[in-house]
This record gives C-alpha cells, structure tokens and sequence, in this order.
C-alpha cells in the first residue's frame, strides 16, 4: 500500500516537471494561431517555425558563437584549476594554509562587487563587443573547481608520484602523465559544469555583447523575446521554437553525462 | 614526515600561478577600484570626480534602492524555505521508492540543465494571465487564477512557483546525504515503536541537517542576488511597457544603473551594500542555526 502511494505521487510529480518542456516543444511544432491551444499532440503539425527562426535570427551563428565561448571556457578553466588544486594538494610550502583560505574567500564575494572593474579592465584592452570578455578570465582557474579538483587530489595515495619521481619523472611529468590521468572523473564533473554554466550565461552577455552578429544563443534568444515577444510583434512562435533550440544542447549534454553530473552535484553538498 | 625538497615551493608556485594573476587581475584590483569608484561620479565617458560618500548617501534616499531591496528580502523570505521543503519532500520520496529512483531524479533534475533565459521565457507563457497553462489548469477547478505576469502582489509568486521547477540539484544532494545516515537508527528507533513522522522528524532531519543548513545558506545567497530569470521576463528593451517594478530585485537595479545608464560609480556603491547585506545575513543565519545543526563529532 505504502509502495503503491509512493510510486503514485512519484509519477504525479513527475509529469508536473516533464510537462513544461513537452508543452514547450510541442508547441514549437505548432502553427502560430495553435501555439496556445495547450494540447501534447499538434492539431497541425509544422517545421514552419524552425526555417522561420533560421530566417529571423542567425541563429547558425549564435551557436557557433556559443559553442566557441562554451568550448574555450571549459576547456580552460579545467585546465587550469587541476593546474592549481595540484600546486595546492601536492606540494608543502609556507603560507599554504593561508593562501588556500584565501582562494576559498573569494568564493564568498558577490560577483556584483567585481563586475563594474572587471567591465572597465576588458573595456580599457578594447575587448567589449567581442566573445573573449565571456572565457578569458577562466584561464585563471576558478575557486569552486579549484577546491573540487583538490578535494579529489587529496583523496589519491601518493606512492605512484614519489615512485615517478624516483624514476626520474619531473613535476610537470607527474601531473599531466599520472595525477590527471587518475583525477579523470573531477575532471569530467568540472567540465560538465563549466559547459553548462558558460552555454546557459546571460549576464555577461548582456553586458559585454552589443552586435546581434556576436550573440550567444541565450543573449540571441533575449533580443528574440524582446522583438517578437512582448515588444510587439506577438510572434510567440518563434521565441518558443528558440527555447527549445537553447535548451536542447543542455538536454542532451546531461544525457552524455548523466552520471558524472548527479556524482558531481552530490559532492557538492556533502563539501557544505 | 615530509622531507623539505629544494625547489618544492618554486614548483607549488609555478602551478599555482595561473590563480594569483588572475587574483591580482581579476579579483583584487576589482576590489579596490570598485571601493574607489563608489567614491565617484565615474560615467565611463568623464574621468571620476572623487564625491566622497555621496553615492551612499544617494543610495539611501533613493526609492528604487529601497523597492529593490524590499523585493529581492521578499523573494528570498518566501523562495528558500519553500524550495528546501519542497526538495527535502521529494528526496525523502525519492529515498523510500525502491527502485526506478534513477528515472524519477533525473525527470526531477533535467529542468535544472535549462538556460535561465529560457526558464523566464517558460514564466511568462505558463503563468500568463489569459492564456497561461497554469491558469488553464485552474480553470478545470473552476478557479479563476490571478494575473501572474502583471498583477505586482502575483509577480513574486509567481517566479517563487516557477523556482520550484529547478530544485532538482537540491533533490540530488539531500538524497545524497539521506542515503548516509545510518541504518541502525532506523532500526532502533523501529523497535520503540516510532511512526514514520517521528522517525523523520527525530533521526532523519537532524542527521542531514547539516546538508540542510549547507542548502539554506547557498540558496539563501543566489536568492539575494537573483537576476537572469525576472530579467528576462519583466525587464529589456523592448517590453519596456511591460517592465514590472515588482520584479526589480537588486541586482537588475545594480546591472541597470551600471550598464543602461552607465552610473559605475553609483552602481559600484550598490554593490558593495549587496555584499554587506549578504554578508550580515549569511551571519545571521549562521549564528542563530548553529545550535540546531548537527555534526558528527566535535565541531562546533
């Protein structure tokens, strides 16, 4: 009785989470006049929107732009912050301590307090208006990914290193051949992340992207909202076929790394 | 036990370089030259004039500043116990279905991998007043759903329900920590004779409360500085008739007054009263949960 009651409320509750993006997609396949008929099934059923919104917007472009900002931002923060947890899980030196307390310190600083001089610092190089501003500043590592990648270095015997460094491997050598290697999971988790939190941005777009040629899928899908939203034109359609394009790569994304994700959240948590 | 090896610190260092530039850059002098610019006129076009604490006095008198607070507490008061309750709820569900768990955490989790923008697109189309789902579904109630999109006391409902969507990482790491605590209290606690409520209430929520509390904090500081969600849908260029003032939290006053009417030096005095009050309230709830958390162990 007890299973049946909790298998029940467990599908009720699950279709209210699925429902949005079915309606949503499902509507992306309806002409404009339907879209708010809220029916699963297409009454007629249409591609119309899709070439519409290749018409539109460009939108090739705007996933180039993301996957290019998306790729580079990922690419190096997970670099670079295995670089650092490593310099910090590895090596004894004075002021460790300290250091590390302060990498964790800045985790606490809003991101407003930053922002304006961040602005001033990429608007000064002439960069504001190009995709650079979006990634650049992941070649510094990030705090949380520091502190995830240490955490996992920490938890690592250190016998395969000093037998490395008896057979003559150098530092460089022992991070990249054996630590990376056997970090491969955090890694993973790492990457994941900061793919999804740099294709999802919209504020950094907004403040540093002005030409629609240079826009983000989200930034794009912000002009298309305020164009043929409630600006006026009441082509609803179209921002609807755009949300699911914008989400779909997250969608599949969390499939490819259904596993790492929810190991990667749930470490989380238990860090708290 | 470590033996001193020559070099060990050029090397920790070498690694560890990428991160002190990019503190010195990008973390450090932002700091300085934010405390700096509140101290300013800075318009990005004319060189700063130093007006002392004006921009703080300003700020204080300013009507927006006080709505936009008042927003953003309102929002945060009503949106992080309800998510908490809510995600407890379903990892608590979650953890007593036997099987097909994955299934159903991932059905839970997925709404979390949508882009914020999206999610605010979603706000507008579900809760809208006349052809909203949500109020359609009401309608097969028979009752008449509130102007969700439009009505100032319904905006900030609105978006709490419409939060409620992506709880699912909360769900993941409370299941995690439900999944940690021991058997043997279950069981002991099953010989005396208690009722699933109690055991809840007396084993299951004390012994994650400290995942709890972790979850209270976090959200309870992304509340406070929400943006991308009620940006996206009561605020931009072109629904500048729609633009609701009940949606303006904090930190969409802050990214206007910076970058739509290019005040940086007002905007850097906004800032760091949002990171004062974060950091008052972060202290605040930690001082007066402490004693409800519990640590295996000794920590305080």
């Amino acid at each position: 009785m007890k299973r049946i009651l909790v298998w029940a409320a467990l599908g009720v509750i699950s279709v209210l989470f699925a429902y949005p993006f079915v309606w949503l997609l499902s509507a992306s396949f309806k002409p404009r006049g339907e879209v708010f008929d809220h029916r699963l099934i297409p009454e007629t059923f249409t591609f119309d929107n899709y070439i519409k919104v290749w018409q539109e917007a460009p939108m090739a472009l705007w996933l180039l732009n993301t996957a290019f900002v998306t790729v580079m931002a990922a690419i190096a923060v997970t670099v670079t912050s295995a670089m650092v947890a490593w310099g910090f899980a590895y090596f004894r030196f004075p002021g460790r301590g300290p250091l590390f307390g302060l990498v964790l310190a800045t985790m606490m600083l809003p991101g407003a307090v930053t922002m304006i001089p961040t602005y001033l610092i990429w608007n000064s190089l002439g960069m504001v208006g190009t995709l650079t501003p979006l990634w650049a500043q992941n070649l510094f590592g990030s705090a949380f990914y520091i502190f995830l990648l240490r955490q996992f270095f920490l938890g690592l015997p250190r016998e395969p290193f000093e037998a490395a460094r008896v057979d003559g491997a150098n530092n460089w050598q022992i991070f990249t051949r054996i630590a990376l290697p056997l970090c491969r999971p955090a890694i993973v988790v790492t990457w994941l992340f900061e793919f999804q939190a740099a294709w999802t941005d919209l504020m950094r777009p907004l403040i540093y992207l002005r030409d629609s040629t240079t826009f983000t899928v989200p930034r794009g899908l912000k002009a298309l909202l305020d164009q043929y939203g409630f600006g006026g034109e009441w082509h609803w359609e179209i921002v609807m076929t755009a949300s699911v394009i914008t989400t779909v790569p997250m969608i599949v994304l969390f499939f490819v790394g259904q596993r790492h994700f929810v190991r990667g959240i749930a470490t989380t948590g238990s860090k708290g | 036990m470590m033996r001193a090896r020559a070099g060990e610190t050029r090397a920790a260092l070498l690694f560890i370089s990428p991160w002190i530039i990019g503190f010195l850059v990008f973390t450090a002098w932002p700091v300085i030259n934010s405390a700096y610019l509140s101290l300013t006129d800075y318009d990005v076009i004319n060189d700063p004039n130093f007006i002392g604490f004006d921009n703080y006095v300003t700020l204080f008198q300013d009507p927006k500043v006080g709505l936009a607070l008042r927003n953003t507490f309102v929002f945060t008061v009503m949106s992080v116990p309800v998510q908490l309750v809510v995600s407890l709820g379903l990892a608590l569900l979650l953890n007593s279905a036997a099987r097909a768990t994955g299934f159903f955490r991932t059905v839970f989790f997925l709404p979390k991998m949508t882009p914020p923008v999206a999610i605010g697109i979603l706000l507008l189309l579900l809760f809208n007043g006349q052809s909203g789902l949500i109020n359609s579904a009401l309608g097969l109630f028979g009752i008449e759903g509130p102007s969700w999109t439009t009505d100032p006391d319904w905006v900030k409902p609105g978006l709490v329900l419409m939060s409620l969507w992506t709880v699912g990482a909360s769900v993941i790491i409370i299941l995690a920590a439900l999944r940690a605590v021991p058997q043997q209290l279950y069981d002991s606690a099953l010989v005396d004779g208690a009722g699933w409520w109690r055991r809840t209430l007396r084993i299951t929520v004390p012994m994650i409360s400290p995942t709890l509390f972790f979850l209270f904090v976090v959200d309870s500081i992304n509340a406070l500085q929400s943006f991308t969600e009620a940006y996206t849908a009561f605020f931009g260029s072109g629904n500048t008739t729609y633009s609701n003032d009940a949606a303006l939290f904090y930190v969409i006053y802050l990214f206007q007054q910076a970058f739509e009417f290019l005040h940086m030096g007002y905007a850097s005095a906004l800032a760091w009263v949002l990171f004062v009050v974060i950091m008052v309230i972060t202290a605040v709830q930690i001082l007066l949960t402490r004693r409800y958390v519990y640590y295996e162990g000794d920590r305080p």
